[in-house]
């Protein structure tokens, strides 16, 4: 008899959890890239190696709206989640063969120096510092950190000089942070993105600030309540990050990514994504350093 | 290494609120705490029901929830700190104190129940006994579990990393996306600023216990 009654009281917060978990109309990712299945490698290369074992590792974010957003299929979907797909499906590795990890800011450098991931796909500023420790391939988009405020934008900020007195909201420890940092000193910091839209509600912030796809898919998610400013102050290239000395394998993936942005693949992947709420740009030329 | 010297500053900023929240938070659960713990021995049935309630709840909640529901639940409410760093002494007080009570209280029991008859006995009141008889005798059995719930606290600061406070942990996240180049390192180092908290409350719990045996 009690258990009849804890089953069916679990069975009906189970109900409760599934009617109010975000739905997400996103279509799991890759299914329409095809796979290269007859690849062939140079021996001891590792695509040869990632080929063979069938089976590849990526970093992504599972946080971050249009890029890498962990779907209810326990799957991440977004523009990176396809460019990575894309890489894997030409070392002849199918969608379903992928193991996506979720990389933060704290784990990226480390999880590819000791090989916990292959590559990292996950809005992933290319700069000189991390170019010690590992290598980039790309940059595959180039996105600029902007504001998102609340609809109608009543605090009035333009740009980065007419901040005034207002608190602005990003993330502990991103380059936004230290970006915005640079131009006021009110500025508080979340674990992600979405939270900083409470603090907005409630005016204990007047904008977030992070790079503008972000934002857009922070829009996106939100209905009416927010808008993001037509205005960039930098300039993020996202790169895909890999074990540092591996050139034949950035080569690879530079190619990969050259001959995606030829043959319409990384056009449509951002059309599959990122591009429902924002305009398709030109692809940025890859950087073979 | 060259990495954590030329960012001390940062660490510094860091060390000293995860520092703050320890002693605000600390002092604001002590208090608390051992107002619980009062009366959960008090001889009033309905006091004792409601301190057991509150130890109960929030022994059993998980600190993150406590955290939002004072950093977002309430702000979302209309009710407002005029910095987020009140919320997280109050969240922190609140949790910990559920855990001093229990120190506390399981120092009490530790006195013989013969002790407190013999003083009703000879006419003391309630608040004689405790404070004559019973306290002098349980507080060398409270200190060292009492550390111990300051050592988790210093550690549970980190979930304040979460609600806008930048501490050790927001430090950490900051400094390791700045230098990609030496992540490692400056997590040890973020490791190093706690222990040096830690490891001298614990050696002061040892050397406490030491010092306090109880005699009997």
């Amino acid at each position: 008899m009690k258990l009849t009654k804890i089953a069916a009281g679990a069975a009906a917060l189970l109900m409760a959890a599934a009617m109010t978990a975000c739905g997400g109309d996103a279509t799991p990712g890759g299914t329409d890239t095809p796979v290269a299945t007859d690849a062939k490698f140079a021996a001891g290369s590792t695509m040869e190696k990632l080929n063979k074992a069938q089976k590849i590792t990526i970093g992504t974010k599972f946080d971050q709206p249009l890029f890498g957003l962990m779907g209810p299929d326990n799957k991440p979907v977004g523009f990176d989640v396809e460019i990575g797909t894309l890489v894997a499906a030409k070392l002849g590795i199918p969608a379903d063969k992928i193991e996506w990890v979720e990389t933060v800011s704290q784990n990226r450098e480390p999880f590819i120096q000791n090989g916990q991931v292959d590559i990292v796909v996950a809005t992933y500023t290319i700069n000189d510092k991390r170019k010690e420790v590992i290598d980039f391939a790309g940059p595959y988009y180039v996105a600029g950190q902007s504001f998102l405020v609340a609809k109608g934008n009543p605090a009035g900020i333009k740009d980065v000089e007419s901040l005034g007195d207002n608190t602005i909201c990003t993330v502990t420890g991103s380059t936004s942070e230290k970006n915005i940092k640079e131009h006021t000193d009110k500025v508080i910091t979340v674990d992600k993105y979405s939270d900083c839209l409470e603090p907005i509600r409630t005016g204990q912030a007047q904008a977030l600030t992070t790079d503008n796809v972000i934002l857009a898919g922070l829009v996106d998610q939100n209905g009416d309540e927010f808008e993001v400013l037509d205005y960039t102050f930098t300039e993020e290239p996202y790169g895909i990050g890999l074990k540092k000395g591996d050139d034949d394998f950035r080569t690879f993936i530079n190619d990969t990514l050259e001959e995606s942005e030829k043959d319409g693949a990384w056009k449509k992947a951002w059309e599959d994504t990122a591009g429902k709420v924002l305009p398709t740009p030109e692809p940025p030329a890859v950087d073979r350093y | 290494m060259e990495a954590v010297l030329s960012n001390l500053d940062q660490y510094w900023l860091g060390f000293k609120v995860t520092l703050e929240l320890l002693v605000v938070g600390g002092i604001g659960a002590l208090l608390l705490g051992i107002v619980i713990a009062l009366l959960r021995i008090s001889p009033i049935a309905s006091l004792r029901a409601v301190a057991t309630g509150y130890t109960e709840l929030l022994r059993n909640t998980p600190l993150t929830l406590v955290f939002f529901f004072m950093l977002i639940v309430l702000p979302s409410l209309d009710i407002k700190f005029p910095n987020p760093k009140i919320g997280a002494f109050i969240a922190l007080a609140l949790y910990t104190s559920a855990f001093v009570a229990e120190a506390i209280r399981s120092g009490i029991n530790g006195v013989p129940v013969g002790q407190a008859e013999a003083a009703r006995s000879v006419g003391l009141t309630f608040g004689q006994t405790v404070r004559l008889i019973i306290m002098p005798q349980a507080i060398r059995m409270v200190i060292p579990p009492l550390i111990n719930v300051f050592i988790a606290l210093t550690k549970n600061t980190s979930v304040a990393a979460g609600f806008t406070i930048v501490e050790l942990v927001a430090i950490s996240k900051s400094l390791a996306n700045a230098n990609g180049n030496a992540v490692v390192p400056i997590l040890l180092g973020i490791a190093v600023c706690y222990l040096i908290i830690t490891i001298p409350l614990g050696q002061l719990a040892g050397w406490m216990e030491r010092k306090a045996m109880v005699q009997r």
